[in-house]
C-alpha cells in the first residue's frame, strides 16, 4: 500500500467527499491560498473551483454562523481555522448555536457542519498559538469532538465528519501533518465514538490525546527495553467517548497515565480520570495520574517551552513512579524535536 | 387608493397575533407558561406586512420576540401554544419555548434569545439558493441594538462579497432593553450598509401593514435579483422588554412616545373591524389552548432525544 502523511489524508479524504457529494464545501481564511492550511487543502480550489473552496473575511464568528445556515439548508460546509485560537472568536455560535439546533429544532433541522482546528506547538508560537482547549467543546452537549492521531485515522474520522449529520470539531495537532503511514486509497469511515488500542501491552495503559501518542509509543520503546510493557489507548473521538475500551484496558493493566496535550487543570484528563475511579477504582493498583501542560499561558522562549510542553521523558517517569522503578538514565535515547523539521515562520 | 381585499387579510393576521399574545398575557399568572416571554404587542404590523410581501417559501430567521412572525408566517397555532406550554406536542416537544421557536415547514428557520446571533444563519441559507439557482431568498429578523454586534458589520461584508440574496430586517423599536440608540450608537444604518454597496430603507410608518409589505415586496425583488438589502422599519414596543406588563413607571422611557403610534395603529383605530373579526379569532385561540391544555406533558425519554 503506498505511504501517504496525515495533511495528505486530509486532503484526500476532502477530495473524495467533494467528488462524492456536490453538497460538501470547504472554507475559511487562508484556504485556498498557497499555504493551504499546511497542504491540507491544497488543490482543492484548482479542481472544484471557487464556489467550493473559498477564502473568507477575518470575521470567525460571522464565518460560523453563515456554516450554520448553510449547513441547517442540507449544504455539508467544512469549516477550517489555521489555529485554534482563532476559533474561540466564533464561541457563542459553537455554543448557543451550532450545538443546540438539532434539539431545539425537535430534530427537525439537521447540522453536517464540520469544523477543523489546528491546535498544537510550533516555533515560538507563544499563549495564542499553541491551544488545545479540548474541554472546552466537550463540556457542550451537541457537540462530537474528534483528535485523530494517525494518519489512517484522520483520513477515515474525517470522512466520517463530513458525512455525518450532527455538527463536528476535528483538532488536529499541527506536528501530526508530517506523520506517514499506508492509507488506503479508496474512500473509507473510521466510525466516530470508536477509541483505538495504538500498542497492546500489560502492565501499564497510557491513554493518549492526539500528539501525546507519538510521544507515548517513544515512551513505549524505552520502556520495553526495561521490560515494562505498556498499553497505549487513544480515545480517538473525544465526543461522545469511547469509554468501554478506556476502562477495559484499565481494568486489564490495573494503572493509568492519561497524557493530555492540553492544560490539566479541568481539562479532559480530569473528566476521563473521573470515570476511571468512579468506575474502575476497586481494579486499580494506584490512582491515576494526569500529564500535560504546565498551568501557565504558554511561553515564547525555547527554554521555558521545553518545561510547559510534556514529552516522552515525563510518560516515562510517570510510568517509573507509579511502577516504583528507578528513574532510567534517558541521555543515550533519541527524543523528538521539532527543530529538525521547522524552523518557522509560522 | 388602499387594496381592500389585501388590508383586511393582513388586518386580520396582525389582529390574531394581539389577540394570541393577549391571551398570553392572561394565561401568564396562571404560571401554565413558564418562561419569559418577549411580547411584539405594537410590532404586528412589522411581522404581518413583511411576510405577505415574501412568498411562501422564503425563509425567516427571527429572535427571541417571534411570536408574530411565526404567526404571519402560517405557523400553527396549536402547536404553538404548546410549545409555550412545555408540551410533547408542542412545535419542538418544549425543548424551545417562546424565545426559540421553530417551524421549517413554514419557513421560519430558527429564533435565538442572543442577539444578532441568527443574521449569519440568514447568510449561510442565501447561499444554498444561489448554488441552487433558486430565486428564494433569506430574511433575518433582528431589532436595531443587534446592528452593534460585529456579527452584523461580518455579515453584510460577507453577503455583499458573496452577492447572495439576503433581505437584513431591522425591526427598529428604538430601545435595547431599557436603553435608547442615542448612546449606543454612533452611526446611521444606511451610511453603514452603503459602506458595502449594500441599498438600503427606512420606512417610518411602521404601523401601516400594508406600506411594509409594499416596501417588502421592493425589497425583496432586488435581494431576488442578487443584491443583499437593508429594510428598516420603525415600530413601538408597548409591553415591557421581557414580561406582560407595562413598562412606564420606571420612568426610563414615557407613554408619550407610544401614544403617538397607538393613534396611528390600525389594530386600534379600526375598532369596528377588529370587534368584527374578534370572535372567530377568539375561537381560533380557545381551540389551540384547549390543545395545548389537553397535551401531554414530556418527560426523561424525550430529555434525551435528538442530541447525540
Amino acid at each position: 500500500m503506498r505511504k501517504l502523511d496525515y495533511a495528505g489524508a486530509i486532503r484526500e479524504a476532502t477530495t473524495q467527499e467533494m467528488e462524492r457529494d456536490p453538497r460538501v464545501f470547504v472554507y475559511g481564511i487562508g484556504v485556498p491560498t498557497w499555504s493551504s492550511i499546511f497542504g491540507t487543502t491544497k488543490g482543492l480550489v484548482e479542481k472544484f473551483g471557487p464556489e467550493r473552496c473559498f477564502d473568507t473575511p477575518i470575521s470567525e464568528d460571522a464565518m460560523t454562523g453563515f456554516g450554520l445556515g448553510a449547513a441547517i439548508r442540507g449544504l455539508r460546509p467544512i469549516h477550517v481555522h489555521i489555529r485554534v485560537d482563532f476559533m474561540i472568536l466564533a464561541t457563542n455560535q459553537l455554543v448557543n448555536m451550532v450545538s443546540n439546533y438539532i434539539y431545539s429544532t425537535g430534530g427537525r433541522l439537521k447540522v453536517p457542519l464540520v469544523v477543523r482546528a489546528v491546535i498544537g506547538r510550533g516555533w515560538g508560537q507563544g499563549a495564542q498559538h499553541s491551544k488545545s482547549l479540548f474541554s472546552n467543546f466537550t463540556h457542550i452537549p451537541g457537540l462530537k469532538v474528534i483528535a485523530p492521531t494517525t494518519p489512517s485515522d484522520v483520513k477515515g474520522m474525517l470522512t466520517a465528519a463530513i458525512r455525518d449529520d450532527n455538527p463536528v470539531i476535528c483538532f488536529e495537532h499541527r506536528w501530526l501533518y508530517w506523520a506517514e503511514e499506508e492509507v488506503p486509497e479508496e474512500a473509507y469511515e473510521v466510525p466516530l465514538g470508536v477509541g483505538r488500542i495504538l500498542r497492546p501491552g500489560r502492565d501499564v495503559t497510557v491513554v493518549g490525546l492526539s500528539w501525546m501518542n507519538v510521544e507515548a509509543r517513544l515512551a513505549a520503546d524505552i520502556l520495553a527495553r526495561r521490560g515494562v510493557s505498556v498499553e497505549i489507548v487513544d480515545p480517538r473521538t473525544l465526543a461522545p467517548l469511547d469509554e468501554g475500551l478506556i476502562l477495559d484496558s484499565v481494568r486489564r493493566t490495573g494503572r493509568c497515565i492519561i497524557a493530555d496535550c492540553d492544560w490539566v487543570d479541568s481539562g479532559f484528563s480530569a473528566e476521563l480520570s473521573a470515570r476511571i475511579h468512579e468506575k474502575c477504582f476497586g481494579q486499580l493498583k494506584a490512582p491515576v495520574r494526569r500529564i500535560g501542560f504546565a498551568h501557565t499561558p504558554c511561553p515564547t522562549v525555547r527554554e521555558l517551552e521545553n518545561e510547559f510542553y510534556p514529552n516522552a521523558r515525563t510518560i516515562v517517569h510517570a510510568v517509573e513512579d507509579m511502577l516504583g522503578l528507578e528513574a532510567a538514565n534517558l541521555d543515550g535515547e533519541d527524543f523528538f524535536s521539532h527543530e529538525r523539521r521547522f524552523r518557522g515562520p509560522f | 387608493m388602499k387594496d381592500e381585499a389585501t388590508y383586511r387579510r393582513l388586518f386580520r393576521t396582525a389582529l390574531l397575533i394581539r389577540l394570541v399574545e393577549e391571551r398570553i398575557i392572561a394565561l401568564y399568572p396562571s404560571d401554565r407558561i413558564q418562561s419569559p416571554v418577549h411580547l411584539s404587542i405594537g410590532q404586528e404590523a412589522v411581522a404581518v406586512g413583511v411576510c405577505d410581501g415574501l412568498r411562501p417559501d422564503d425563509l425567516v430567521f427571527a429572535t427571541y420576540r417571534s411570536h408574530g412572525f411565526y404567526i404571519a408566517k402560517g405557523g400553527r397555532l396549536d402547536a404553538m401554544f404548546a410549545e409555550l406550554y412545555g408540551r410533547t406536542d408542542g412545535i419542538s416537544g418544549g425543548k424551545a419555548g417562546s424565545m426559540h421557536l421553530t417551524a421549517p415547514q413554514v419557513g421560519l428557520m430558527g429564533s435565538s434569545a442572543v442577539v444578532a446571533s441568527t443574521i449569519p444563519h440568514a447568510v449561510g441559507a442565501a447561499l444554498s439558493f444561489k448554488r441552487r439557482g433558486s430565486d428564494r431568498i433569506a430574511v433575518t429578523v433582528f431589532g436595531d441594538g443587534a446592528t452593534e454586534e460585529g456579527v452584523y458589520h461580518e455579515s453584510l461584508n460577507f453577503a455583499a462579497l458573496m452577492e447572495v440574496p439576503v433581505l437584513f430586517l431591522c425591526e427598529d423599536n428604538g430601545l435595547a432593553v431599557h436603553s435608547h440608540r442615542p448612546v449606543r450608537q454612533a452611526y446611521r444604518l444606511a451610511e453603514h450598509a452603503a459602506a458595502f454597496g449594500i441599498g438600503s430603507r427606512r420606512l417610518e410608518e411602521g404601523w401601516d401593514m400594508l406600506a411594509v409589505r409594499e416596501a417588502t415586496l421592493q425589497a425583496a425583488a432586488k435581494v431576488r435579483a442578487g443584491a443583499p438589502f437593508v429594510l428598516e422599519i420603525a415600530t413601538s414596543r408597548y409591553k415591557e422588554h421581557v414580561g406582560v406588563g407595562e413598562d412606564f413607571h420606571f420612568g426610563y422611557r414615557t407613554s408619550a412616545s407610544v401614544d403617538a403610534f397607538k393613534r396611528r395603529d390600525p389594530l386600534i383605530v379600526d375598532a369596528a373591524l377588529a370587534k368584527a373579526l374578534e370572535p372567530e379569532l377568539e375561537r381560533e385561540i380557545d381551540a389551540a389552548v384547549a390543545f395545548a391544555e389537553a397535551s401531554p406533558a414530556p418527560g426523561r425519554p424525550e430529555l434525551l432525544t435528538d442530541i447525540i
